[in-house]
């Protein structure tokens, strides 16, 4: 059963076609790897299933539920939750607050409930914290939970980024270069909290150079190049295309 | 009667570009909106006040210290509200110079009171006759002064070294510091250019309208303002152009609506074009990055 | 049922630091007594002032410094409040009690309508808005005449009353301007802490991130202006029955200016600090009596040395809640997400 069907979407910036004619199925509780050169599109196909850009031509569904050009609030209220390629926590709040935030497409309480705290307001409220707290505890992260998010190390960073995806308890978690900028003993790490979430059922799409990280933890992975699908299958059979080498390694290769 | 109107726009219009310049230019270098610009306009206009009556200069006297006084004031904003923000949010600089703003309104207000002050000039008004409408001899100086200030300044920007290095760094300011070219030291120039035009912009209206006081810069520098975002925020021709296309709508919704609304439809357009089109005739797209 | 009724006691008592809840009750009874103990009409006076620009200053914080929107027009919510209760009263006979909600939903309309350009708006462009937003609302008041008589501004606004008695002593309105402190004091709190709140913090951080979140961005914009600008209708309703008279330079760009000051010397999103910013800076004035043109250069020097000493303001980014890591705080949740399914990790 595929959860995320990306159907000959495109996407051009002037003159230049950004995300051309792609089309990908991601089957629920698979973790899919995205990879290609620079400059392939891939980040663009991540701002195209968030609802950051508008899609020129082409569907997306998530289910049967088409989130194509819907706004990013109600896309992530729909169940895609993503990180970001450069880290985009709320760098002045608690990581507690951080990780709320990340649940707010889960809650419903407005003014009324903020003001007056009536008995739905206070539950969903409880909920929340706990619920924040008991991810922060599985992430190893309770300790810094009063901390400032913008004082944690870069790798915790990281690691709450994707906590904070988490809390809205998404159907589809987009990680748009988890490992970047990580030391080996961290990015082992990540693997194995990814692994954790994907053995839970989440199903998973993330962007990253790191192959060997590609390689032992996908299950499929799709290879862009200039804006194109060139590739898509297991690892071990991306590992030896001749499209797949030729477009890192250039003709002739 | 109609032409009259369109003559008195251009003039007040020529103002407003010679203020809104500034704006454009500073915007330029730095992304953010001096918001005391308009209050260098006004020490301008006094500085030139003071050389007329105090020291019995002539005119064209005046108008060039005023412009050496006002480029020396932008020059030290820049050294003492910009530079030390550099690397803060953008709001800093914004509330900064808005600070500042209030300041020198009312440290103007304390030196030289708050009363308007005039020029003891002979009052016959030498005017000519321009297609049966009346041109008078301050609006020429206007006319003549601006576009010679502005033919100077497309000179200074095209063809020397200080304007292509101001265009550089609007460009791309990291790529020009990596060129070599001195980014303080431009930055600090560009604000002298542009303070020292609306120091001229101030004597000019000055004369024009005889009057002189200390809060003159508040709704001349948000209007000088609303010329520059509807010509593009960063474009000095277009900051000319909605300057002038600013001040003859005001002179004719005075004219023929009412007197009431002549500051309200500056406001208005503001908030239309901010909201319309952001960029303005000339301005260029703003594109989030992620 | 003794045990559960102590339990729930301890569990908020810790909630409340000892330390802060003494000094609130301190500062609550100092406030309480303060008529008392000076029987002069001038403190008292002050004092009242010293209130409105508190609920003033605690209205623009929601929207600059907890929201991050910045507004330079603050002011026009202010006097549309102002106007709207005395036009109500004066001209239409309405009740006080009547004209001062009225008020601040005519205000909390007006900053729908200015937060709608914050869709598309930021930062400076935004800050521009809002200035020209704040003059076009004056320039109206003056130049309306038919119903504002301009520049002559309303004089004769009455005070209300309760049940026939005449309330126009200034006892009362000392006492009712505590109340209206308290409220908007303890709205905030609440308002800062909860789901919204937490929403309003997240646009100011990256709004980009926050859309991510599933927060619609432009919503909660639109009603942090429609909140903020409520509670200065309801200012602006308070000054106009106190001070029985207004006219469109009681709302200029100075009263924005002063307000923003208030909130920034104090430090945006710190309620105590607004509180301690909009009490100085309307003491000070008062202090430097002798030269009162130099209240605006207070004003300006004070945003342009925060501005180049201390960006985040006096009380800015100081003070931090701990988390109670503590099982019953933890356990409260009814469903937690992914309970058992992850191993437990050390650390």
């Amino acid at each position: 059963m595929s959860l995320l069907n990306i159907d000959r979407v495109t996407k051009r910036f002037g003159g230049l076609i950004a995300v051309d004619n792609f089309s990908a199925r991601i089957d629920e509780g698979t973790i899919t790897g995205l990879i290609g050169p620079n400059g392939a599109g891939k980040t663009t196909v991540f701002n195209l299933l968030t609802g950051i850009y508008p899609v020129d031509e082409g569907d997306i569904f998530l289910g049967n539920q088409a989130i194509t050009n819907q706004a990013p609030h109600r896309i992530a209220t729909a169940g895609v939750a993503r990180t970001f390629q450069n880290i985009r926590l709320f760098k002045e709040l608690s990581v507690l607050d951080n990780v709320r935030i990340g649940a707010h497409s889960r809650g419903r309480a407005g003014i009324f409930g903020a003001i007056f705290r009536n008995r739905a307001a206070r539950r969903e409220e409880a909920t929340i914290h706990a619920k924040a707290i008991q991810l922060l505890q599985e992430a190893g992260l309770a300790e810094y939970s009063s901390e400032l998010a913008g004082n944690l190390s870069y790798g915790l960073q990281r690691k709450l980024e994707i906590v904070r995806a988490l809390a809205g308890e998404p159907r589809l978690l987009i990680l748009d270069e988890p490992a970047a900028g990580m030391n080996p003993r961290e990015t082992e790490e990540l693997m194995a909290f990814v692994r954790r979430l994907h053995d839970r059922g989440l199903t998973i799409l993330l962007i990253e150079h790191d192959m060997k990280l590609v390689m032992s933890l996908c299950q499929r992975v799709i290879v862009m190049d200039h804006g194109q699908k060139i590739a898509e299958g297991p690892p071990e059979e991306i590992r030896t295309n001749r499209a797949v080498v030729e477009a890192y390694l250039g003709k002739g290769a | 009667m109609f032409l009259e109107q369109i003559l008195n726009g251009l003039a007040q219009g020529s103002i407003y570009a010679l203020i809104g310049i500034g704006f454009a230019l500073i915007f330029g270098v730095l992304g953010l909106v001096h918001f005391a610009h308009g209050e260098v306009y006004m020490i301008g206009a006094f500085i030139g006040f003071l050389m007329i009556t105090a020291f019995h200069l002539p005119v064209w006297a005046a108008l060039l210290l005023a412009i050496a006084g006002a480029a020396f004031v932008g020059f030290l904003v820049e050294l003492l509200n910009f530079r030390p923000l550099r690397k803060a949010p953008e709001y800093a600089s914004m509330i900064c110079t808005l600070g500042l703003s209030v300041v020198l309104q009312n440290a103007a207000m304390l030196i030289w009171g708050s009363d308007t002050k005039s020029l003891p000039l002979s009052s016959e008004n030498v005017a000519f006759s321009f297609f049966g409408a009346k041109l008078s001899m301050e609006q020429i100086l206007i006319f003549t002064v601006s576009l010679g200030l502005m033919v100077g300044l497309q000179y200074i920007l095209y063809c020397s070294k200080l304007g292509k290095a101001i265009r550089a760094i609007a460009q791309n300011r990291e790529a020009a510091a990596l060129m070599g070219v001195n980014i303080n030291q431009v930055i600090a120039a560009t604000f002298a250019i542009g303070s020292g035009l609306g120091g001229a912009a101030g004597v000019l209206v000055g004369l024009y309208y005889n009057a002189f006081y200390p809060t003159m810069g508040f709704m001349a520098g948000l209007k000088a303002f609303t010329a520059t975002v509807l010509g593009g925020l960063t474009s000095v021709p277009g900051a000319v152009l909605g300057g002038i296309i600013l001040g003859v709508v005001e002179n004719i919704t005075a004219a023929y609506i009412s007197s009431g609304f002549r500051d309200l439809v500056a406001f208005v357009i503001l908030i239309l074009v901010l909201f319309i089109r952001p960029s303005g005739i000339f301005g260029r797209g703003i594109q989030e990055k992620v | 049922m003794m045990n559960m009724s102590k339990s729930l006691l301890t569990s908020i008592l810790r909630r409340i630091d000892e330390k802060e809840k003494s000094l609130y009750l301190l500062l609550l009874i100092a406030v309480a007594i303060l008529p008392l103990a000076s029987q002069s009409d001038y403190v008292l006076r002050i004092a009242t002032l010293c209130g409105i620009y508190i609920v003033l200053a605690l209205g623009l914080n929601l929207v600059t410094g907890y929201a991050g929107q910045m507004c330079l027009g603050w002011a026009a919510f202010y006097g549309i409040g102002a106007y709207t209760s005395a036009l109500l009263v004066m001209r239409l006979h309405a009740s006080f009690w009547l004209a001062l909600p009225a008020a601040g939903l005519m205000a909390a309309f007006f900053g729908l309508l200015l937060g709608i350009p914050t869709m598309r708006l930021k930062n400076t462009y935004l800050a521009i808005t809002t200035l020209g937003f704040g003059e076009i609302v004056r320039l109206i008041l003056l130049n309306w005449t038919d119903l504002t008589r301009g520049s002559m501004g309303l004089p004769g606004i009455p005070s209300p009353s309760f049940f026939g008695i005449d309330l126009d002593g200034k006892l009362f309105y000392y006492y009712f301007i505590v109340v209206l402190v308290i409220v908007t004091l303890v709205t905030m709190a609440r308002l800062v802490d909860s789901r919204l709140g937490r929403a309003l913090q997240a646009i100011r951080e990256d709004e980009l991130a926050a859309k991510s979140m599933g927060i619609d961005t432009t919503r909660y914009k639109i009603v942090a202006f429609a909140i903020g600008a409520f509670f200065a209708g309801i200012a602006g309703s308070f000054f106009a029955h106190y001070s029985a008279y207004i006219d469109p330079h009681n709302f200029a760009f100075g009263e924005s200016i002063a307000v923003l000051s208030m909130v920034i010397l104090g430090g945006m999103r710190s309620l105590p600090g607004v509180v301690f910013g909009a009490v100085v800076l309307t003491l000070l004035p008062e202090v430097l009596r002798e030269a009162a043109e130099y209240r605006m250069i207070v004003f300006g020097g004070i945003l342009m040395l925060t501005m180049l000493l201390r960006p985040q303001g006096i009380f800015g980014g100081v003070q931090r809640k701990k988390v109670s890591l503590t099982p019953e705080a933890v356990g409260q949740g009814k469903q937690p997400l992914y309970q058992n399914r992850l191993p437990e990790k050390a650390g």
